[in-house]
């Protein structure tokens, strides 16, 4: 009896060391990067968590396909390494001695990727499935783009400055207006210029004559 | 014959409010964007605290003498540049009109670049900065394409802010987000100078303080910022055997020029609305050296920050390096650190240089990530904007630093405008009953019509070859002319004496000797040389093609030869004014010679003083 159950236990252990090894069929690699995600506040990767992450796969599994009957004891755990990172399989037990597909695998732990993050507290990367990639999620994009409200505020303190300004010009030149007519009509236009004592409107240039020695324009300007 | 300039009341043209203003706006002017992205770029790649040696000496024989003759002149004169040179001579008057022709080429494109400062600031209120992360692609598997080959920074500024062509040639359309902002920029720029330097008089005090409080906070930050110890004793460690270069002497003596902006007419126009008896030597120094001050004290946040980003990415190399191996290795978590990578990277050297060969490790090296030096549009849309991604309350910072950039841009296109306006103010384009605020509309509303080109794919192409055609050899030219007009033709002895008049004591020997034979010999050998440079290397440019196999690299491309057609037409334009001026002028004596009978009646002018 004892020999047969011993038996029974070794084949078992074979098995499972065929079906989980590094770069087994259907297998997937996990890296998990705790002390990144979490500081201080760490916790360590014991046989505890091994067992919630076998449980999370097997909870996958159910939530994929509804006729699943994954045990937690179909996940295979292997190769634990002190990164932490480790390998697991997925067995069949209708089926003896198999795996489930790695397809079936992958769309299960894709479809609930977001509750086995947040059961171990950790996040896309830093829960990393190699080989399974994950859907970026989009940004948020506001219905009216922000730029375009800053910038309308922008231009309507411009235009409301212009408008202000060439308003208050305008007033300004009316004002002026205004008092230069008062002006003219109190004083005399004494404004008359004057060139050697002779008023110009008594100069008719038509008439007099011109000495043409005295006429070279150069005289006005610098000379070379 | 010198006729007595008249006394301000009387002759009814704007003056300053107070002596600040004017001094601020010289300031203002002199003062912009090549001072906080060029200058620190020319101390990073020539030796650091060697390069402030040249530059210096350029600024004492170079710079402070040509401010100070064309503050002078402006002040003496009261005309802007066209009606300054007119008055010297009227062969001279092709001087005014090629710096009039360059205000106005320089304005155009200028303005554009303050639009892509615009869209950078209005699209910083946005939480996370749109130029940190990289869209998806179609699918949402993965990002852009584009995006992730180069990085979300270049994405955005290439692409999104862009749309930039591969080639010159292709236009592209035009893009109506940089319409919409390069509207919203000549709005505010109308806004500004809408009654000339009345308006502009009192935006000043904004725009030209404002930039040194923001500066200031940066400094603040950026010296508590991981790394930015690294960046500034790598800036100004002197390097003294770049002296030797004679390219670093060239650059200095460009850079003073440049960033004084001389020659444009625009310091002639603020100086001629000032009161006569006021002392412009003083002024001269003053503004000079505020300028290279200013240099000085932007390089420090600059050099802060593009430290800290070294650092940054320094250790997100080592990092990822880090992680690549412990993943390989299966090490626990953080068993190595960045203090012992280099212990663990040679044991396993030597105990699996297959493996650690198979896992193409990047080489980390904190000097070469420093090296990476940028300039001009780069430093800030690309290099600065991944700074501040890494600095905590980016949006905040993002915000002051373009607000920042969108002022030293503004108080610079103040003195731009002030040199196309007031010429034309004096010209009197549009009758004298017509209010001022018509003419500087028309002036805005054409610039910004022609300036929608620049808005097109291939836009930041163009504004590269304006950049480097027209704002670079003509001013050099029109600079040689003015102090050979002004020494040699109008006669020092008598301008000496117009100066004295001015400032009230008897001028220096340091101004006789650099206005006579220096600052005109240094412009010859800095123009001479500066041309054989640029002859030097074909004219190409650097093209953001995604197709190109070295992308994210830049292809190297030629320009076609309408393009260099175009790149010819705007340096000789502007400087071949000069000439043709003194031909129109001689061609009109010969035929006023030819017939006396043609001489106009105009002896006995009643116009009042008309020169």
């Amino acid at each position: 009896m004892l020999r047969a159950l011993l038996f029974t236990l070794s084949v078992v252990a074979i098995a499972h060391a065929e079906l989980c090894k590094p770069d087994a069929q259907n297998a997937f690699k996990v890296r998990i990067s705790i002390k990144t995600a979490l500081g201080d506040n760490a916790y360590a990767w014991d046989a505890n968590e091994e067992y919630l992450f076998k449980a999370m796969v097997a909870f996958a599994m159910r939530r994929y396909s509804s006729k699943s009957t994954t045990q937690i004891s179909n996940v295979l755990l292997c190769n634990v390494t002190d990164r932490v990172s480790f390998w697991f399989v997925v067995t069949d037990s209708s089926k003896n001695v198999t795996t489930v597909p790695g397809s079936v695998v992958e769309a299960a732990i894709r479809m609930n990727r977001n509750r086995i993050n947040n059961a171990f507290l950790l996040s896309d990367k830093t829960l990393q499935f190699l080989k399974i990639t994950s859907t970026l999620s989009p940004p948020v994009e506001p219905s009216t783009p922000v730029w375009l409200i800053v910038f309308g505020v922008v231009l309507c303190l411009i235009v409301a400055g212009i408008v202000f300004l060439i308003v208050s010009g305008i007033q300004k030149h009316k004002k002026k207006n205004k008092e230069s007519t008062e002006g003219e009509n109190l004083e005399e236009k004494v404004e008359v210029t004057l060139e050697n004592g002779i008023p110009c409107e008594a100069l008719d240039l038509k008439a007099g004559h011109i000495n043409g020695v005295f006429a070279a324009d150069d005289e006005r300007f610098t000379s070379l | 014959l010198s006729s007595a300039p008249e006394s301000p009341s009387e002759d009814g043209r704007p003056k300053w409010d107070n002596k600040l203003q004017y001094i601020l706006s010289c300031i203002g002017f002199a003062v912009g964007l090549g001072n906080v992205w060029r200058f620190p770029y020319l101390c990073q790649i020539h030796g650091g605290g060697a390069f402030l040696i040249p530059y210096f000496i350029a600024l004492l024989f170079e710079g402070i003498p040509l401010l100070h003759l064309e503050l002078a002149l402006g002040q003496y004169l009261r005309k802007g540049s066209i009606g300054a040179w007119n008055t010297i001579s009227p062969y001279l008057g092709g001087i005014g009109v090629g710096s009039w022709m360059v205000s106005v080429l320089v304005s155009l494109y200028y303005n554009t670049v303050l639009t892509w400062v615009m869209w950078y600031f209005i699209n910083s209120f946005q939480e996370p900065l749109p130029w940190s992360v990289c869209p998806l692609n179609e699918n949402r598997t993965g990002f852009n394409e584009e995006c992730y080959e180069s990085t979300a920074v270049n994405y955005f500024w290439y692409r999104k802010t862009l749309n930039i062509t591969p080639d010159i040639a292709e236009s592209g359309t035009l893009q109506w987000w940089l319409i919409l902002c390069l509207a919203a920029c000549w709005g505010i720029v109308y806004l500004c100078t809408i009654r000339g330097i009345e308006t502009t008089g009192k935006a000043i005090y904004v725009t030209a303080i404002f930039p040194y409080l923001v500066l200031t906070i940066f400094l603040i930050q950026g010296l508590t910022l991981p790394g930015a110890t690294e960046g500034l004793i790598y800036l100004f460690t002197p390097n003294l055997k770049t002296l030797k270069n004679p390219r670093v002497w060239l650059d200095a003596a460009t850079q003073i020029f440049f960033s004084l902006s001389l020659a444009f007419g625009g310091l002639i126009a603020f100086a001629s609305y000032n009161p006569t008896k006021n002392d412009c030597e003083k002024d001269a120094v003053t503004v000079a050296i505020v300028n290279s001050m200013t240099s000085l004290y932007a390089s420090i946040p600059v050099f802060s920050v593009l430290g800290f980003k070294a650092t940054t990415a320094y250790w997100d190399c080592l990092d990822r390096n880090i992680i690549n191996i412990i993943n390989e290795f299966d090490l626990p978590e953080e068993s190595i650190m960045r203090q012992n990578y280099t212990s663990w990277i040679n044991f396993f050297n030597s105990s699996y240089p297959e493996k650690i060969a198979g896992l193409k490790l990047k080489s980390c090296d904190l000097q070469e990530f420093l090296d990476q030096s940028v300039s001009g549009t780069g430093l800030a849309f690309i290099v600065f904007t991944q700074a501040i991604i890494l600095m905590p309350g980016s949006q905040a910072w993002a915000i002051l630093f373009f607000i920042m950039l969108f002022s030293l841009g503004l108080s610079s296109m103040f003195g731009n405008i002030e040199g196309v306006f007031t010429p034309l103010l004096e010209l009197q384009i549009i009758p004298k009953s017509a209010p001022k605020e018509l003419l500087s509309g028309i002036i805005c509303l054409i610039c910004f019509l022609i300036a929608l080109c620049f808005t097109l794919g291939s836009g930041s192409y163009w504004i590269d070859i304006f950049d480097r055609y027209a704002a670079s050899v003509p001013l050099l030219v029109l600079a040689f002319f003015e102090v050979i007009g002004v020494v040699y033709i109008y006669k020092i002895k008598r301008f000496s004496k117009d100066v004295e008049w001015m400032t009230g004591r008897k001028l220096n020997l340091y101004w006789q000797i650099t206005w006579r034979f220096i600052s005109p010999l240094l412009l010859l050998i800095v123009f001479m040389a500066f041309v054989t440079l640029q002859m030097q290397k074909p004219p190409s440019y650097a093209a953001w093609n995604p197709k190109y196999e070295g992308f994210p690299m830049k292809e190297e491309k030629v320009y076609p030869p309408w393009v260099q057609a175009i790149c010819v037409l705007l340096a000789a334009l502007p400087c071949v004014c000069v000439p043709l001026v003194v031909l129109f002028h001689l061609v009109k004596q010969k035929c006023r010679r030819k017939d006396p009978r043609l001489v106009p009646p105009e002896v006995f002018s009643c116009h009042g003083a008309n020169s």
